[in-house]
């Protein structure tokens, strides 16, 4: 056991866990923040997804060593208060069905908007296809992708 | 709606409803979800009646539907009250519903969540309760202001006396109902194009909690003092426990157990990491059993040996085997079907804490009730006295409506005295389902001088995930007007376990019997619309007027027959189960032996349409799980194991490779079919016909490989 101190959703945090505990169980066992799910626990899912310093990451495949002082997000904190553009937009295009993997959809997606505020269809394909949705909501996160990134634009008056 | 219209159907309310005492003031009414489509039939006995669902009507006019109908992302939440709101005249901001969970009381209420069965076993059970309890309030309001029932309507929410211009809200009225509705009531249901919520688009309620990290699912459960647990389990099918040193698995941090139970080695521990380390560091010998050889080479081998046996059949007219000795054009297929997991992305988990006053489970399950009755047989108590917190479902496609971690969780808890989360990792989930069965096929046909089938024949050897029926579905019940037909099965002996998977035997004869049939247009050269046109025009089939609904709504809404680029094809197929019609169109594109689905225009017709766009949605995600299934899945046995361990051995479509998918639907009056399955049996054959079309290779196994 060892003692990490690291930023999760813009709070302080000390965790005393074995060095090699991935960030996934650190969030989901110690912190109590289930929003991020485990899939498959081999990075080939991504469920798991979260930014570690503005960087999408697979959670399951970072041990909490890597993570010590890092800024970590999760779905949970991506907009505490409310839905944000990108929330609102995968409700709009009624994107979840059982909704287990969307929490890394949805920290993907976000990440690739802030990196590049009008993404090609290539482009989303490049940043989503590390996940799975086994529901099949391909079609509907690509819309909302589309869609938030229009909603953006607009907002800035573009 | 008005009252003008006569009421009364001859239907008394007495026979499928009862005045409750559940708790809440306000008008509170139970009835009964049966368990199939029959729904129509209402009038169960009297005597031994009890509701598995109410209505409450609260005082501030908030109307809750409580049922036990699962939420798999398949919409039910919404869809349900939907259906309530529109037959109540009610407002639908004020409409929810909730889960019936907690009151034992009402147990047993037979809920299972799988077949496509929640829409069209809901439907006229839950608009007859939903008509009285609006006819009770009408009457209830005539009686407030001393008019005539015919002068009151109902609209969002109110009665409403438009010669007086009164209105009064469902919820003042609740008091007044609540004495009517004990009475006989005569009701009248609305006609479809009455319906305004019904068939518009309405956000599904469980979606907000899905976009922010708040729902719970089953493997989120989080109980004070819960040990989560991992469980290695044999290897090789049918195999046992032989010895292990528990030992090094205590050594590691965390760990507080390890158990040896009749499902394998479980490792407890505080948290999850710690119990998946403590069983990383076990060691276990195994005691392998009788599977050792078991292999899909073998099963393969025997299964073609067993083509050759004596058959059950399950459908026969005509003469067919003179038909295909004497015709000219007689041609034989074989087709093969792997083993497929359900790959739920939420792994399979239950936690339960077994106390001395009974048992409470929490359980990402598709069947509460199996739940409950399997904890009480186990621990040898009344059901009454089993809790079940049904959790948010990651992902149902029948696995869950199983309940081995269920019995885990159980049986760890009563052994270590703590409530335990047992949790599969990817690798359990994957080598330790029960999967869609392996399957050979052997069909043959025979067409005419003019080029039309006259003789078909499917024999399947397979064994039976639910029953032989199950198995042959979308085979025996071939809606084409073929004279001299035969569908027939061998069932082979128990090795890899099995269960439904998502449209069951319909997911492989949709396949099949739709590939066998662009055969048959080949050998006739008949285009594959055409031939479809013809032999549905020709058809037995009550319904073959709904299966060339879908096909000519398909056709018009694609480009079929326009000329398409070398290497690319398009193909059809068509298929109906669960009362629902389904046409797709596949557009492909084969570029260096490697198949690109590009578009699939999808037609329905499922009836009455409750939410459009959860349909869409729906269609869209079963072309995906049947797309997915027919380019990449395998599961395959060496040695009593199964090969395949996680998503890296048993890859899943991802958004670089999903087609744009489009859902035309077709207007109807018809009751509501379901919706959960039916958009998966078709999409394989569409997908291998489009690929005939652009390469002239006819594929006849799953997964499909040009070479």
């Amino acid at each position: 056991m060892a003692s990490f101190s690291l930023t999760v959703n813009g709070k302080r945090e000390t965790v005393d866990v074995s060095p090699d505990t991935p960030l996934l169980w650190v969030l989901r066992d110690t912190l109590g923040l289930t929003g991020t799910k485990y899939g498959c626990g081999i990075g080939q899912c991504s469920a798991c997804a979260v930014h570690m310093d503005g960087e999408p990451t697979r959670s399951c495949r970072t041990p909490i060593s890597a993570a010590a002082n890092k800024r970590v997000t999760t779905i949970e904190g991506l907009s505490p208060a409310k839905m944000n553009t990108l929330q609102q937009a995968w409700i709009d295009e009624q994107v979840p069905q059982c909704g287990y993997c969307q929490s890394g959809q949805i920290m993907a997606a976000a990440a690739l908007l802030a990196r590049k505020p009008s993404p090609t269809d290539a482009d989303i394909d490049d940043a989503m296809s590390p996940h799975i949705c086994r529901c099949g909501t391909y079609q509907r996160i690509r819309s909302a992708m589309h869609r938030a990134a229009g909603g953006a634009r607009a907002e800035a008056g573009q | 709606m008005t009252g003008q219209r006569a009421t009364g159907n001859g239907e008394s309310r007495r026979e499928f409803l009862r005045t409750s005492a559940l708790a809440g003031a306000g008008l509170v009414v139970g009835f009964r979800f049966t368990s199939r489509a029959e729904a129509q039939e209402i009038s169960t006995a009297a005597a031994d009646f009890a509701p598995n669902a109410y209505i409450r009507i609260a005082a501030d006019g908030t109307i809750t539907l409580f049922a036990d109908h699962v939420e798999l992302g398949q919409g039910i939440t919404t869809a349900l009250p939907m259906i309530l709101a529109d037959e109540l005249d009610a407002d639908w901001d004020t409409v929810r519903l909730e889960r019936l969970q907690d009151d034992p009381s009402a147990w047993p209420r037979p809920i299972r969540t799988v077949g496509s069965q929640s829409v069209r076993g809901s439907w006229m059970s839950l608009r007859n309760a939903a008509a009285v309890v609006r006819e009770s309030l009408a009457l209830a309001a005539a009686k407030e202001w001393n008019v005539d029932r015919v002068s009151v309507r109902t609209e969002k929410g109110f009665a409403i006396h438009g010669a007086s211009n009164r209105r009064i809200g469902y919820g003042e009225l609740t008091g007044a109902a609540a004495e009517i509705v004990k009475g006989d009531v005569g009701f009248s249901l609305k006609e479809p194009a009455e319906f305004t919520i019904i068939g518009t688009k309405r956000a599904r309620a469980d979606i907000p909690a899905k976009v922010n990290g708040r729902a719970q699912f089953g493997l989120d459960v989080r109980v004070p003092g819960m040990l989560v647990a991992t469980v290695i389990r044999p290897p090789v099918i049918g195999g046992k426990v032989k010895s292990f040193d528990p030992a090094t698995a205590k050594a590691v941090d965390g760990v507080k157990e390890v158990v040896e139970f009749e499902n394998g080695v479980a490792v407890l521990a505080n948290d999850t990491w710690s119990a998946l380390k403590g069983r990383k560091a076990l060691v276990v010998e195994w005691d392998d059993g009788a599977n050792v050889a078991l292999s899909s080479a073998g099963l393969r081998q025997q299964y073609t040996t067993l083509m050759g046996s004596a058959a059950n059949v399950a459908a026969t007219r005509g003469d067919p085997e003179a038909l295909l000795r004497s015709s000219a054009a007689s041609i034989t297929a074989d087709y093969e079907l792997p083993f497929a997991a359900h790959a739920t992305m939420e792994p399979m988990n239950c936690t339960a804490h077994v106390r001395a006053d009974g048992c409470e489970v929490w359980a990402s399950t598709q069947g509460p009730t199996g739940v409950q009755q399997t904890v009480a047989q186990l621990l040898g108590i009344p059901q009454k006295s089993v809790t079940v917190h049904v959790m948010m479902v990651g992902g149902g496609f029948g696995r869950k409506s199983n309940n081995d971690p269920v019995i885990d969780a159980v049986r760890l808890s009563k052994i270590v005295n703590a409530p335990v989360k047992v949790m599969w990792t990817r690798e359990d989930d994957m080598q330790h389902d029960r999967y869609r069965p392996f399957g050979l096929h052997k069909l043959r046909g025979a067409v005419d001088a003019s080029g039309i089938p006259v003789a078909w024949t499917h024999r399947i050897v397979s064994l039976h995930a639910l029953s032989a029926g199950d198995t042959m579905g979308g085979a025996s019940d071939l809606p084409y007007g073929i004279p001299n037909f035969r569908a027939d099965y061998v069932t082979p002996p128990a090795s890899v376990p099995v269960q439904p998977w998502r449209s069951v035997g319909h997911s492989q004869n949709g396949f099949v019997t739709e590939s066998f049939l662009d055969e048959l247009a080949v050998a006739g050269k008949k285009d594959p619309v055409e031939l479809r046109r013809a032999l549905l025009a020709n058809a037995q089939a009550r319904d073959a007027a709904r299966y060339a609904g879908v096909l000519e709504l398909a056709v018009s809404k694609s480009s079929w027959g326009k000329p398409m680029p070398a290497g690319q094809g398009r193909g059809i197929a068509v298929h109906a189960m669960t009362g629902s019609y389904v046409a797709q169109i596949a557009e492909v594109s084969v570029v260096n032996n490697s198949i690109r689905v590009n578009k699939v225009v999808c037609a329905v017709d499922c009836g009455i349409v409750i939410n459009p766009d959860t349909l869409a949605s729906q269609v869209e995600g079963a072309i995906i799980y049947g797309l997915t299934c027919a380019l990449k899945n395998e599961i395959t046995v060496t040695g009593g194991r199964i090969d395949q361990d996680n998503f890296n051995t048993y890859p899943m479509l991802r958004i670089n490779e999903a087609p744009h998918v489009e859902v035309y639907t077709v207007a109807s009056t018809e009751s509501p079919g379901g919706m959960g399955e039916p958009g998966v049996p078709p999409i394989a054959a569409a997908v291998g016909n489009a690929v005939f079309a652009a390469t002239g290779k006819r594929l006849r196994k799953l997964p499909f490989r040009l070479v």
